[in-house]
């Protein structure tokens, strides 16, 4: 690991008017302070944001506010999180191992970054994490990696669960920089790859996140639903998060998002416009998933994410409507 | 009796490799190549050196003398030929672990990079009979006329498996502190599954004499066969430690683990069997293609199992070996037994599906009279009782064997089964026991590496005793002790304990002390056909939407001769049977292609089981008398239980869909065919 | 920089480097072997201690950012002599083999029996779900034993659940 100087901020403000070129922010520290052992991360400076007074979850009005150095157990634990997102919660308590979710922060969470093992080897060639050098997995280790959104330069998928859920619900970050506030709607945080794969979201240097807002609850059931070989504590192949209302066999509100498949946590818009406003059958079901799933575009190795997805999608909305 | 180190261990004080005091340490740290076939042109250490609490850097650009006839994986150094991506080209000392490892960043090393070839084929033009396979195997063997008996079949099954690299993964990292004192003895504390062993080869390759160095090993954190030789970082600890005249600690990381500490050799396995009408074999045939580097030949006995299982009038095995640029493989739990019997216990379920015979018959009406590749007598054989039992237990009888029409909700449900066989061996091995107050003390160079050496070594020098184990005592894992082989091929018990079965007989006719050397009892061994058997049954459920499988109920029946503790021994078969589970379902290591080397190369892409994968295993044994093994009657258990596993869960992925998959891992991509269409 | 610990109710005081790991601070500075490093990564779960009460991974917790914490490790579950419940469980029920993997269990099992809240196989998140033996081996999951004794870890850790 490469040395640099340690500082822990008292406030949120403090720690963007400390930010400077090199800097880093840690959390929890379980993706940062892995990067920078395997030498992924190589910070100058590091400002430790993990005890800033930002870990209440609360109701504002009708929306939930979730402070950015909220632990992950404790916003998967939260009453108000199990009881009006549980798809939130679910998400949260499918991702990593105990330990983990108890170091991790929220904010720590939707920035951690791909697990794609040529992003992880510092001896082998990633235009993430190191712009131009070439893109191996394409024609390499591709099996985990993206079918949706990716580029001739980058094909790697978002790790998240969480971040999943929380573009099916709406959410938003809540932002502080050296540009000043802003609010960021969460699917839209997370790029495509592109020609820039070294972004992997839409913030600027200094930016750090202060809070996570969900809006009220969507009508109709929600669930999130993850796709691994082992049981536990393995990143998804393919993850939804989904909610559906369903009225006199009618589809009124629809969101789906898929993990595992995309350099974002990834919105299915065209399968919920197919299904809005009309019937919620097996068959409709089917079309929309479809319908999403044409833009794929697969690669030798991963190609099981497509009918894996188109399954996922049907059968979980096919739970939801029972 | 609970395991006598138990308490150590849960309260933290059981002292690994890494662990000890030791004043003034320093840290090493290697540095690996970055390219898989080549010559190191230079070996740049002036930024590490200047960087803070650097020591010193080692490199070819220093050779440091070692024997001229070392392993080549432990010629650190010693050459600029790189041969495999990974490979240990030089390494840096500093007083910190921290510190090492930046400086090792920073140690520039320019290649001169060569075409590397990694990629293991049935049709590769490199393939070579090797003179042996491991241990000390015939290459290849046969007896009758394969074709013919193919030919006179009224079944056959022609089908190739492959099986990826898998790696130990103990979850103790190889680790190695070396002091040397001021008479030029050198002292490790090594994670080593044999101390005996691995002191010879350390001082043979520092060219020293034995009982200059001692190698200390009293607790093992796991090895599964990777610790059984010695890996690069003892050799690179004496090293270094010599070089900057303190004490070193080499702790590998787990991604270094991957490269340079052995792994078990992708297989491709093809099988051709004949039966009768009635089941019974005309022809067997089992050809194994697999890898080595280009430094060492390591070739698994993977057919070997078949010259042992199944009476057939036809019967030929043999293997070939492709040397490529790739890191050495070497032991992993059951070398040859495990990775055969999942390919030649899936045939045997394809059989019995072609021949619409129920797989335990099918085996059955296959029991050989004697081992059918040698001809000798077996001291015991009880695969029959094992299958038979399993049945019993598992509700075999009431299965129906149509593949794919089981199903619960999303859930396809399908059981299997396999047979499980591991040789029972032994070596000679030395013991001491001595009367020490009113108790006895043991001592011999043997290793605990997680098995319950100390516990079944205490009991079986009680019982010849005939005290209770309270007074006995034994002292192992240091090569200052009475020398003794490794724990190992399942033959760690067998042959410590009847070296301590002789030293103790010989201290009860003298009342003083007693010492053995088992060499010339062992070399006296009548040639039998020594093995244990077993058979293993597991049920799984596969997601039809998702491809996901799970294994909710795994049963083991093992015939292995007298179970000396029961506790230690269904320890041992589950584990082997959880380790199956993984090789069944998630393990695999890949080679990368382009530019040599391993992905995946940690434990978050490498999925070995975790708790929620394994929630019933269940194992169990048959008492089995066997004259013709050791004093104890004992046979060997660490390494049985993985073997069948992985067929049995194959087996029972086919009754469940339908759709027989012959690559292992068995993963939802490879059950996600288009079949699976949403309802 | 000078950063002070509880450890296991004793204060410790070290000068670090900012880049030393707690778990290596235990290991290599403060003679405490107890916690594990199988993998550096927060992988396999070996160097669970708990940090102020809760379970976490002390190879990815920089020291300097974890100063001022209480820390206890597998060395301070037990009592003087008298073992925590879980260790004579993970005795009496054979829950190890090479016991490497043991001491980040048992601080795990620890934490996880103090966890509030649902895991992700609880049916019902409303509801807080007793710790059957399905979620003990859904929140031990981080927790890697690669001698198998998963069996036996659920066993000995049911034993002790409320």
């Amino acid at each position: 690991m490469k040395s640099f100087d340690y500082a822990r901020a008292a406030t949120a403000s403090e720690a963007v008017g400390s930010f400077r070129p090199g800097t880093m922010y840690l959390g929890g520290g379980t993706n940062l302070v892995d990067l920078m052992r395997l030498g992924v991360a190589r910070p100058d400076h590091l400002v430790d944001v993990s005890r800033l007074p930002l870990a209440d979850i609360e109701q504002v009005r009708d929306r939930l506010r979730v402070g950015a150095a909220v632990r992950n157990s404790d916003l998967a634990a939260h009453p108000l999180v199990r009881s009006r997102y549980p798809a939130l919660a679910r998400s949260v308590l499918a991702g990593a191992s105990g330990q983990v979710r108890n170091m991790a922060t929220v904010a720590g969470n939707l920035l951690q970054r791909t697990r794609c093992p040529y992003f992880q080897d510092v001896t082998r060639p990633c235009n993430k994490r190191d712009p131009g050098s070439g893109c191996p997995a394409i024609e390499g280790d591709h099996s985990g990696l993206a079918v949706l959104g990716a580029s001739g330069a980058c094909v790697a998928t978002h790790p998240s669960d969480m971040a999943v859920a929380l573009a099916a619900l709406d959410a938003e970050v809540h932002l502080t920089g050296p540009g000043g506030d802003r609010i960021i709607p969460i699917p839209g945080l997370h790029r495509l790859p592109g020609d820039a794969p070294e972004h992997d979201t839409v913030l600027q240097p200094g930016d750090l996140i202060t809070a996570v807002e969900l809006p009220e609850p969507p009508p109709g059931r929600q669930v999130y639903r993850k796709v691994r070989e082992r049981a536990s504590f393995a990143f998804a192949l393919v993850s939804i998060a989904a909610v559906l209302d369903v009225r006199d066999g009618v589809v009124g509100e629809c969101r789906i998002a898929l993990g595992g498949v995309a350099h974002a946590p990834w919105r299915a818009e065209r399968a919920e416009r197919a299904l809005i406003g009309g019937p919620a059958t097996g068959e409709a079901f089917l079309a929309a998933a479809e319908a999403e799933l044409e833009q794929a575009r697969p690669l030798p190795r991963n190609a099981y994410k497509v009918p894996l997805a188109r399954n996922l999608i049907v059968r979980t909305l096919e739970e939801l409507a029972a | 009796m609970n395991r006598i180190e138990g308490r150590v261990k849960v309260t933290g004080l059981a002292t690994y490799a890494a662990e000890y005091p030791v004043a003034g340490m320093t840290y090493c740290f290697p540095v690996q190549s970055a390219i898989a076939r080549g010559r190191i042109v230079r070996v740049d250490a002036t930024r590490a050196l200047a960087m803070p609490g650097v020591l010193a850097v080692l490199s070819c650009e220093e050779p440091p003398k070692l024997a001229e006839d070392a392993d080549g994986e432990l010629a650190l150094f010693q050459s600029r030929e790189v041969c495999y991506r990974g490979q240990l080209v030089a390494a840096v000392v500093a007083d910190s672990l921290d510190n090492a490892r930046a400086a090792a960043d920073a140690v520039s090393v320019e290649y001169e990079p060569a075409v590397h070839d990694v990629t293991l084929s049935a049709d590769h033009p490199g393939l070579y009979r090797p003179e042996v396979v491991n241990p000390n195997l015939p290459t290849d063997t046969g007896k009758g006329d394969v074709e013919a008996g193919l030919a006179e079949a009224a079944y056959t099954v022609d089908v190739t498996y492959t099986t990826p690299v898998l790696h130990n993964n103990p979850m103790e990292p190889h680790a190695s502190v070396a002091l040397w004192d001021d008479e030029g003895r050198l002292l490790i504390y090594d994670t080593a599954q044999g101390a005996s062993w691995a002191r010879n080869a350390i001082a043979a390759i520092l060219g020293m004499p034995a009982e200059q160095v001692r190698v200390v090993s009293r607790h093992v954190g796991g090895g599964f066969g990777s610790k059984g030789t010695p890996r690069p970082q003892a050799v690179l600890a004496a090293l270094a430690a010599r070089a900057v005249g303190r004490p070193v600690k080499i702790v590998l990381t787990r991604q270094q683990m991957f490269d340079v500490t052995g792994y078990r050799t992708p297989t491709i396995q093809r099988l051709r069997l004949g039966a009768d009408a009635d089941g019974r074999l005309t022809a067997l045939e089992h050809v194994a293609y697999e890898q080595s580097s280009r430094l060492v030949a390591f070739a698994e006995q993977t057919a070997a199992p078949s010259r042992v299982m199944y009476a057939a009038p036809a019967l030929r095995t043999a293997h070939r070996l492709v040397r490529l640029d790739v890191a050495t493989p070497s032991w992993m739990r059951a070398p040859g037994e495990c990775p055969g019997m999942y390919a030649l216990e899936s045939a045997m379920d394809e059989l019995a599906y072609a021949a619409g015979i129920d797989p335990v018959e099918l085996r059955v009406r296959n029991e050989p009279e004697t081992e059918p590749d040698s001809g000798l007598p077996f001291s015991s054989r009880n695969l029959v009782a094992c299958l038979r039992e399993g049945a019993r237990r598992f509700g075999w009888e009431t299965r129906d064997p149509a593949p794919g029409v089981r199903r619960e909700g999303e859930w396809l449900i399908g059981t299997g089964v396999a047979a499980s066989t591991y040789p029972a061996r032994r070596m000679a091995s030395k013991a001491v026991v001595t009367v020490q107050g009113d108790d006895f003390l043991v001592k011999v160079a043997a290793t605990d590496i997680g098995t319950g050496a100390r516990t079944v070594l205490t009991r079986i020098a009680a019982s010849t005793l005939g005290v209770v184990p309270d007074r006995v005592h034994v002292e192992l894992g240091d090569s200052d002790l009475p020398d003794a082989p490794v724990a190992g091929g399942s033959m760690g018990t067998a042959s410590w304990g009847s070296a301590i079965v002789r030293a103790c007989e010989e201290l009860k006719s003298n009342g003083k002390e007693g010492r053995a050397d088992t060499a010339e009892e062992i070399a006296a061994d009548a040639r039998l056909a020594r093995h244990a058997f077993g058979a293993q049954f597991a049920e799984v459920r596969v997601n039809a939407f998702t491809g996901e499988i799970r294994v909710p109920r795994l049963l083991g029946v093992f015939a292995a001769g007298h179970i000396l503790d029961d506790t230690l021994a269904r320890s041992q078969f589950i584990g082997g049977m959880t380790m199956g589970l993984g090789m069944a379902l998630m393990e695999e290591t890949l080679t990368d292609a382009e530019f040599g080397g391993f992905l995946r190369r940690d434990l978050a892409q490498y999925h070995v089981p975790a708790c929620a994968d394994v929630p019933l295993v269940e194992a169990v044994w048959l008492e089995e008398e066997d004259a013709g093994l050791n004093p104890m009657g004992s046979k060997g258990i660490g390494e049985i239980g993985i073997v069948g596993t992985a067929a049995a869960i194959g087996n029972a992925v086919y009754h469940a869909t339908g759709h027989r998959v012959r690559d292992l891992p068995i993963t939802p991509p490879k059950i996600l065919v288009p079949r699976f269409q949403p309802l | 920089m000078e950063i002070t610990l509880q450890v296991n109710g004793v204060p410790r005081t070290a000068d670090v480097d900012p880049r030393i790991s707690l778990l290596d601070l235990l290991r290599e500075r403060l003679g405490l072997i107890g916690a594990k490093k199988g993998c550096d990564h927060g992988q396999c779960g070996a160097c669970t201690v708990l940090i102020d009460g809760r379970r976490a991974n002390a190879c990815l917790a920089l020291a300097v950012a974890v100063a001022g914490s209480a820390i206890t490790t597998v060395e301070g579950l037990a009592h003087g002599d008298e073992l925590h419940p879980l260790q004579a469980a993970f005795i009496e029920h054979d829950a190890f083999q090479c016991g490497y993997c043991t001491p980040g269990q048992l601080c795990s099992a620890a934490g996880m029996l103090g966890e509030p809240g649902p895991s992700a196989v609880t049916g019902d998140l409303a509801a807080d779900p007793g710790l059957t033996p399905e979620e003990i081996r859904e929140r031990m999951s981080g927790n890697l034993c690669r001698c198998g004794a998963y069996v036996n870890i659920v066993t000995a850790i049911a034993q002790v659940a409320p």
